[in-house]
């Protein structure tokens, strides 16, 4: 272990660069004005500024879901770290690996009313992972080492280090990262022999299999997705994914049944609730999957693989836990499964399959574009077939646009795929992929966006402009808060309270006052051309795509009902009155 | 973890559960737990917490809660999860142990009634740790319905004021708890 004299803000730089951080998003303030001073006079770590905190966390979303690394966020006191907790929420909901590092006043300060003081370490307490005040040099470098293994180790989150400035200029021994065995924190990675093996002989004799795979599996990295489609392959099972798992296993596989849960496909839903043996894998039973709980999947055996065990038994009672890591047990399940043998009962599972045919017939995503209006499905659609072989990376805002970019983009390969599932953070999209091109400079970054949520984030238009990040930004613009009015339809007698997006910004105008590019499309026969053309340009840009204003997101699981319970379309909704208790459902 | 899933499916009645979790005795660790019961609106019924191994910078909370096995088990999975919980025990199902709470009692009057109090007291084995001619504070250690019983035979006769520690609770036998 070498040491050498440094001052606070020299070692927080040291750490973050000996724990592989090359990029930082922030944004400046008193408190934090000795790191930026550090950061000024080295060259090997880049800080990208943002506009606002919170777009700060959402870029390092983008970064770290995109490339598998911890995310960095640098902000100050007070006012920094308050508005940094949405993203933090939106991190610890999707289980996004961050580190955040707050200023904060001085130590002799602190529980005065100090200017922008805030108790940073008690408003973030339950929308962290954990969190750290600072307040002695001595344990300043091993927190910030600890901080990055309690962000990555086991279910990965957000965590907070709050610096005050004193730390910051005071002088002390840096210590250098170390194999760090935590004092209490050791989650357990390996799966139990004997659940293992229970996992394995049950999902054996399933004749109606599926497996349901979530976050989890991107969570634990590329092996895990490899691992996934090498046992969905060889037990040949049907598989579902979650909106945070998609591109968990390759969207364009005929085993894949597309996205599950509220406007999931006919045919995932039904097969969920028909099956006879489930496999969750990395999949926490969101009620966005489960509907109405005690109409789920009724009839099946349940296994779950999670490296929280928290996440098992919370909503749905499993039979067989298995805690660990999603990599670690499936492989544990494959060796197991080649070696005795195993193969599922084939005839059952061909009239399995020729059910869940039967359900895809339905053609649950079917729209139909005709007139001089584009359906926004198919502007989705459209985006999807003229980017599908550039790979590209897709963020997207909150809302009904983010569902339809879930029903039509495929995803083949995982950490492609950025979106605000478990807390809904209208404003994620945009600084998620400024995250995500700062990390990947030379590839295709889409925002699928709607044009109310667009507008939380839209200052960060400057930061794309200044770091000539060419994200290429696409409004799905019908004029309103579409999901809202969506359900003021449905369930509130088409009282359309407040959810119409009066007196928008011109998006083209906004775009070029921004130093960027902005394109139009009002018409279905000019669509392609001007993707083609936003395509071209190597700039940011903002694509206002004008679309139907009345059109739905099917199919639905309407609150409170279940799998097989689905609207398939605006026709669907008079037989299926919601019912009260659905009603007070979000 | 449970080995019958169909215990957590099937009882839906609320119980009571003796929980103890030794934490690294560090800022903010009291807040994290009771902010996971507040937050996720579980039910504290008694919680007590002091540092236990000034040495290994140690402490040990008891949490007496209810709920349904569902709730219990999410309950402790979630104490389990925290960073800074080393051991999350359920002293109610891991076999026999030894609860007790100690109570201050104050109790003021005169005449017959105080007669009564000292006299009751004795019979508690409750011990008299201040007096004076109008009043006396009594010490009690024991279980909490045998403390409940006693506060509730004072109340006639003079109770002025009574501090409750909350449970502490250890398992019997041999074994102890490994951080």
């Amino acid at each position: 272990m070498s040491s050498e004299k440094m001052s606070g803000a020299e070692m927080v730089i040291q750490a973050l660069r000996d724990q592989g951080v090359d990029t930082i998003f922030g944004y400046p303030g008193g408190a934090v004005l000795p790191i930026y001073d550090a950061l000024f006079k080295q060259n090997s770590l880049r800080h990208i500024l943002v506009r606002h905190e919170q777009a700060a966390v959402h870029a390092a979303e983008g970064y770290a879901r995109s490339t598998g690394k911890v995310g960095a966020v640098l902000v100050t006191s007070g006012p920094g770290a308050t508005n940094a907790v949405t993203g933090l929420t939106d991190a610890l909901m999707d289980s996004i690996p961050i580190v955040c590092l707050t200023g904060q006043v001085p130590t002799h300060l602190i529980g005065n009313d100090a200017f922008q003081e805030a108790d940073t370490t008690g408003i973030t307490r339950p929308c962290t992972k954990h969190n750290y005040l600072v307040k002695t040099i001595e344990e300043l470098p091993r927190t910030m080492h600890e901080a990055f293994y309690v962000a990555r180790s086991g279910r990965p989150g957000p965590v907070v280090v709050d610096l005050p400035k004193d730390i910051l200029q005071a002088s002390g021994d840096y210590i250098e990262r170390e194999s760090i065995q935590h004092r209490s924190y050791n989650p357990q990675t390996t799966g139990d022999h004997r659940q293992v093996e229970q996992a394995v002989e049950i999902f054996a004799k399933a004749r109606k299999p599926i497996i349901y795979a979530g976050g989890g599996v991107i969570n634990s990295g590329d092996e895990a997705s490899e691992l996934l489609i090498e046992f969905t392959r060889m037990t040949g099972a049907p598989i579902t994914n979650t909106l945070m798992g998609l591109g968990a296993y390759p969207g364009t596989d005929p085993q894949f049944l597309g996205m599950l849960g509220m406007h999931g496909t006919y045919e995932a839903n039904h097969a969920m609730h028909d099956c006879d043996v489930m496999l969750a894998v990395g999949a926490r039973f969101d009620d966005r999957v489960t509907g109405r709980l005690t109409a789920f999947s009724p009839g099946s055996k349940k296994i779950q693989i999670d490296i929280d065990p928290s996440s098992i038994n919370k909503n749905v009672v499993v039979d067989v836990p298995v805690v660990g890591d999603v990599a670690e047990v499936l492989r544990a399940m494959i060796a197991m499964w080649k070696e005795r043998r195993h193969k599922l009962d084939k005839k059952a599972l061909d009239g399995w399959w020729e059910q869940i045919g039967a359900w895809r017939g339905r053609d649950c995503l079917h729209y139909e574009q005709k007139g001089e209006i584009i359906k926004p499905q198919y502007a989705i659609e459209r985006l999807y077939e003229l980017t599908k072989d550039q790979a590209p990376y897709i963020s997207t805002e909150v809302g009904q646009h983010q569902m339809w970019a879930a029903q039509f983009f495929k995803f083949n390969s995982p950490n492609r795929w950025m979106t605000s599932g478990g807390l809904g953070t209208m404003g994620y999209g945009l600084p998620a992929a400024m995250g995500v091109q700062v990390a990947h400079p030379d590839a295709l970054v889409i925002d699928v966006a709607g044009e109310a949520s667009i507008l939380m984030n839209m200052q960060e238009m400057s930061t794309l402009v200044q770091y000539r990040l060419p994200v290429k930004i696409f409004i799905v613009n019908n004029q309103w808060m579409g999901m809202v009015r969506q359900w003021q339809e449905l369930l509130h007698g088409e009282r359309y309270s407040e959810s119409y997006s009066d007196s928008l910004p011109d998006f083209v105008k906004l775009a070029e006052a921004y130093g960027a590019v902005g394109l139009r499309a009002t018409k279905p026969g000019e669509l392609d051309d001007k993707i083609k053309e936003m395509l071209d340009v190597r700039r940011p840009v903002i694509f206002d795509c004008c679309v139907d204003q009345t059109e739905n997101c099917f199919p639905m699981i309407p609150s409170g009902a279940a799998h097989n319970e689905m609207l398939l379309g605006p026709n669907d909704r008079a037989a299926s009155p919601v019912s009260e208790e659905g009603m007070v459902l979000v | 973890m449970i080995d019958n899933p169909d215990i957590l499916r099937q009882q839906t009645h609320s119980e009571k559960r003796t929980i103890a979790v030794l934490v690294n005795n560090e800022p903010g660790v009291l807040a994290r737990v009771i902010g996971l019961f507040s937050g996720r609106g579980y039910n504290i019924e008694s919680l007590t917490v002091t540092e236990v191994d000034p040495e290994n910078r140690l402490s040990r909370i008891t949490v007496v809660t209810s709920g349904t096995p569902m709730i219990l088990e999410q309950i402790k999975a979630q104490l389990g999860r925290l960073v800074p919980v080393h051991t999350v025990s359920d002293l109610t199902v891991s076999g026999p142990y030894v609860e007790r709470e100690l109570a201050l009692i104050k109790v003021r009057g005169a005449g017959e009634k105080r007669v009564e109090a000292l006299r009751i007291a004795d019979i508690f084995k409750a011990r008299v740790v201040d007096a004076s001619h109008e009043h006396f504070v009594f010490e009690m250690t024991g279980k909490t319905d045998k403390l409940d019983a006693f506060v509730a035979l004072m109340r006639p006769l003079g109770l002025i004021d009574v501090s409750r520690t909350g449970v502490v609770a250890i398992q019997r036998g041999a074994e102890g708890l490994q951080a």
